[in-house]
């Protein structure tokens, strides 16, 4: 990586008579990272990517309202029985809307915007046709898959974030913040349950990355942004309901969506990790099924559009 | 020249050993698309180093099939392709940092300033230092005109101006090889004339250009030499002068006196003669055009305009093919 030995770099086009073509320029591992830094940079500055976050924002603001709302009418807890977890628990501690909010997030909305940038990724730059001025910069197959991996990923913890944050933020200024209480009965500081808000938001984020690979995937297959993003949700929702039948238990814990509630099991004490590393092994297994898939087919593809 | 003892392996034409390597050389090229569709057909290209290299055709003719497999963007059936003298698509990463290139149109990133989008292309090469980004950038977008409007929206942008970021986006780094595809598409004509202007300072750099276009006139204004084809064949290539040398120039007067001037030139030996208005044209005779304006004048034919015509790539075309210069069916 040092950059001591570079050539010197010419700074600008040359404009006059050339005696000699300049040495070729090498790849530096370091400046490879700017793409990376230059597809975060396009991405969220895309409005739609911002709408997508606003919405995820709204999810804890409008569960917290209106758990406010409903308490506040005289019902003390709630009936508790329906609505995602822990919503029960809000009134008593705002830190319990984080869990909620990422509990009613997790299987669909998060899900759904992570599909819909994962299965942008590729396919909407080549409907754009800006694929072919990437490739040709040239940005490499390879590297430019990655790098839209990456970002993917990040965008994974990112949306988990300003879910999770935004969770906080209205959890403390509609209610009480304190000590709390686990599932397993036992009592944590206030501290401790903020360490283990952030490693449920971790864990919720993780659980992304199967269908981060598997838009991005399907992105490698169509030059069509939006065709891409309507099948990798369409498979969101096929897994979703494939979950739900009863017959097809054989099938389900080998679908991405399977142990995504898992993340509860951290607020047990102890934590009950069985299913938790059920759901991270399933996710690093998508990973890697779909992410070579996508290597395959991206590597050879003819870019024609 | 002769005595030059370590002349490289020249893939190029045979008879010129000292001639340097050609820029892009393909041999037997061809891609059949999946649905059995005849792209381009046994394809034996040869850009010399050094030239303007105008690759012309109809829309439809397999110009741009031919520039995505030069890029690596599309793997040919068969056949092979050489860029800078590295076979194409397994050198791209070695290759294409020295290859500035406009393919099929700009394609650009609505929602980012002009700026923006070649700072993104920029960053996607990973041999371009990023210390040096933003004036390579900035001297660019200069060079095209586009300097002012930099921190526009390119959605905002014409399309002349979307076409301008385009060569733009080529011009970030001094390149050995620019390949332009339909360069002036979309441009008005100062536009044109800009792009022409740019394509010869280029050139004069000792960039080889590869040009492609539909318009003969855009490629006989600045191109050394020129390819031709049609439905996925190449008919010819080689240097300008030959290939319109096939076809000679005609003669052309104009005069109010045709019936006096048509009597005159065909004394001249001027052949197969038309007058359409006031206008007379024909073959000239292989000898020097002033002798026969002073016979014309001589004969007291009053004349308004004289000129020798250049025979046109299209009449070169017209000869070449038997047909004219329409998309291919």
């Amino acid at each position: 990586m040092s950059q001591a030995d570079a050539p010197v770099p010419v700074p600008v086009p040359a404009s006059g008579p050339v005696a000699e073509p300049p040495p070729p320029r090498r790849p530096r591992p370091l400046w490879s990272l700017g793409l990376l830094r230059s597809e975060l940079f396009t991405t969220l500055r895309r409005w739609r990517t911002l709408a997508l976050l606003a919405v995820l924002a709204a999810v804890p603001v409008l569960v917290g309202i209106a758990v406010r709302v409903q308490t506040s009418d005289g019902g003390s807890d709630g009936d508790g029985g329906n609505g995602p977890a822990f919503i029960a628990q809000i009134t008593n501690n705002g830190l319990f809307l984080v869990f909620t909010a990422l509990a009613a997030t997790l299987p669909f909305f998060l899900p759904l915007v992570v599909g819909v940038i994962a299965g942008d990724a590729v396919a909407g730059e080549a409907g754009a046709g800006t694929l072919r001025y990437l490739l040709v910069a040239p940005a490499g197959r390879t590297r430019l898959l990655l790098t839209k991996y990456a970002t993917v990923l990040a965008f994974c913890l990112l949306a988990t974030l300003v879910v999770a944050v935004t969770a906080l933020i209205v959890g403390a200024l509609l209610f009480p913040l304190g000590d709390l209480m686990t599932i397993s009965g036992t009592r944590i500081t206030f501290a401790d349950g903020l360490l283990r808000a952030l490693l449920i938001a971790l864990v919720v984020a993780a659980s992304l990355v199967g269908i981060s690979a598997l838009g991005l995937f399907v992105s490698t297959l169509t030059n069509s942004g939006i065709a891409a993003m309507a099948t990798t949700v369409g498979l969101l929702i096929t897994v979703q309901i494939l979950d739900q039948i009863p017959q097809l238990h054989a099938i389900q814990p080998y679908l991405f969506s399977h142990y995504w509630l898992s993340f509860a099991d951290l607020m047990r004490e102890p934590v009950y990790w069985d299913d938790l590393v059920k759901n991270l092994a399933l996710q690093g297994g998508y990973a890697v099924v779909f992410g070579t898939a996508a290597w395959a087919r991206f590597t050879t593809k003819d870019i024609t559009a | 020249m002769d005595d030059e003892p370590y002349a490289p392996p020249s893939a190029g034409p045979p008879g010129l050993p000292s001639a340097p390597p050609p820029v892009i050389a393909t041999r037997g090229l061809t891609k059949r698309y999946r649905g059995g569709q005849l792209a381009v057909d046994g394809l034996d290209l040869t850009v010399p180093a050094g030239s303007v290299f105008g690759f012309l055709g109809p829309n439809g003719s397999g110009k741009t099939t031919t520039i995505r497999m030069l890029m690596g963007l599309i793997e040919p059936t068969s056949g092979t392709v050489s860029v800078l003298g590295r076979p194409m698509p397994r050198a791209t990463q070695a290759v294409l940092p020295e290859v500035g290139a406009l393919i099929e149109g700009p394609a650009l990133y609505g929602f980012l300033s002009g700026r923006d989008n070649l700072l993104r292309y920029d960053a996607a090469d990973p041999t371009a230092d990023p210390r040096t980004r933003r004036p390579r950038v900035g001297a660019a977008l200069d060079r095209v005109g586009l300097g002012a409007a930099a921190g526009k929206k390119a959605r905002a942008y014409s399309l002349g101006m979307k076409q301008r970021l385009a060569i733009a986006a080529a011009l970030l780094q001094p390149r050995r090889l620019l390949v332009l595809d339909e360069p002036t598409n979309g441009l008005d004509p100062q536009g044109m004339r800009e792009i022409r202007g740019l394509v010869r300072a280029l050139a004069s750099d000792g960039t080889t250009v590869f040009l492609s276009s539909h318009l003969l006139d855009e490629i006989e204004q600045v191109c050394t030499h020129a390819a031709v084809m049609a439905r996925g064949r190449l008919l010819t290539q080689g240097a300008m002068a030959d290939l319109a040398a096939g076809a000679r120039g005609r003669l052309a007067v104009t005069t109010p006196d045709t019936a006096d001037a048509a009597r005159v030139l065909k004394e001249q030996g001027v052949t197969d003669l038309t007058v359409t208005g006031d206008r007379v044209s024909g073959e000239p005779p292989a000898r020097d055009p002033a002798e026969i304006n002073a016979a014309l004048v001589a004969a007291g034919v009053r004349v308004r305009g004289f000129a020798v015509e250049r025979a046109s790539l299209e009449d070169a075309f017209v000869a070449l093919t038997g047909e004219g210069f329409d998309v291919a069916g």
